[in-house]
């Protein structure tokens, strides 16, 4: 599966290991919901760092549909809640 | 559901509307340079903060030297009129001040230091983003290309599709006449052979006509003779007997008179 880390590009990542990224994903959005900035930023930390362990990067001139995004790692709780918005990152 | 879900999500609803805006390489690559523009500038600003730093550690070392220098010329001048306790003094304040100045040197060192580091990365960043936005213009033109093939592609695919439609006219019209044809070829047949009557009108007619014509010359002959057998009227004429308008006329007034040939100019 690709994932995209924003501001980084994009890893493939193998089935397998998504259930372990699930798990991590599940404290951020958690984290998210709490508005606790310091849940936020180690989960998010520990979520990139996981999809950076376990996936393959992916030449910067391949031209690969991401499945799954990922915000970057100095995005702030505020500006990931409002990407998880109906606006998303970008307005219509 | 999940934040890599929901984002994804969001993204590819946003793809839908507007030719995958944020998945769109182009608009990911821009977004990245942006993100590496801005890392670049908070570097170069960590550089700018350090020699900041440094130049006011400068400035500060330069005063504490020229107190130092001060101190050292009171203490000879105390000395030169006697005022050994002074000088003393000045020297103690002096010794005082060359601790202060050996750490605030030890501190210039290090934010020399890692100004310098911090200088390095920053061009290696400068460098590393002017690469990327090499790379990131050729892959957008590459996805552009890509793009314009693919929209090539379907119109050619459309112009086939119409062609095929064409086509399938062609063969609908083709079957028909074949058809007709067909059907054409058995009729022809049904009525040839009798089993079928050909009504068709001009033809009908024209036939019946002639027929008719035809069996006019006979009947009236025929009759004649068989007058002539029973004595009711003249022997049967010959078909060259003159005018045919001129033939009733002459049986309805003559009657029992000669035959034609006995008088052949008479009608005349």
């Amino acid at each position: 599966m690709i994932v995209r880390l924003m501001g980084e590009g994009q890893l493939d990542v193998a089935e397998e290991d998504l259930s372990s990224l699930n798990a991590l994903d599940a404290e951020l959005e958690a984290a998210i919901e709490s508005g606790d900035e310091t849940a936020f930023r180690a989960a998010l930390h520990a979520l990139l760092d996981n999809v950076r362990k376990v996936g393959k990067a992916l030449p910067a001139d391949s031209l690969e549909p991401s499945e799954l995004i990922l915000p970057p790692a100095d995005a702030h709780i505020d500006e990931v809640r409002s990407m998880l918005g109906d606006e998303g990152l970008i307005p219509d | 559901m999940s934040v890599m879900k929901r984002m994804s999500m969001i993204f590819k609803s946003k793809a839908n509307k507007a030719l995958d805006r944020m998945e769109d390489p182009r608009e990911t690559l821009d977004y990245s340079y942006q993100r590496q523009l801005e890392m670049l500038q908070k570097v170069r600003r960590g550089v700018a903060d350090v020699a900041t730093s440094r130049k006011r550690l400068e400035l500060q070392i330069n005063q504490l030297e020229q107190q130092q220098s001060k101190l050292t010329d009171q203490g000879k001048k105390a000395l030169q009129v006697g005022r050994e306790d002074l000088a003393r003094e000045a020297l103690t304040r002096r010794s005082g001040l060359e601790s202060q100045l050996g750490d605030l040197r030890g501190q210039y060192q290090q934010l020399q230091g890692e100004e310098e580091k911090l200088t390095l990365a920053s061009q290696r960043l400068q460098a590393k983003v002017d690469s990327f936005r090499t790379r990131k213009e050729t892959i957008k033109a590459t996805y552009t290309a890509a793009e314009a093939q693919t929209k090539i592609n379907e119109a050619f695919s459309g112009i086939s599709e119409e062609m095929g439609d064409v086509g399938l006219a062609i063969q609908r019209a083709e079957e028909k006449t074949d058809t007709m044809k067909a059907r054409a070829g058995a009729i022809d047949e049904l009525l040839a052979s009798g089993a079928l009557e050909d009504f068709s009108g001009p033809k009908d007619d024209i036939q019946a006509e002639l027929d008719r014509m035809g069996s006019g010359p006979g009947v009236d002959m025929e009759l004649e003779r068989l007058k002539a057998e029973l004595g009711q009227g003249p022997a049967p004429k010959e078909l060259n007997q003159g005018s045919p308008t001129a033939a009733p006329h002459q049986q309805q007034d003559t009657p029992q008179q000669a035959p034609w040939p006995q008088n052949p100019g008479g009608a005349q």
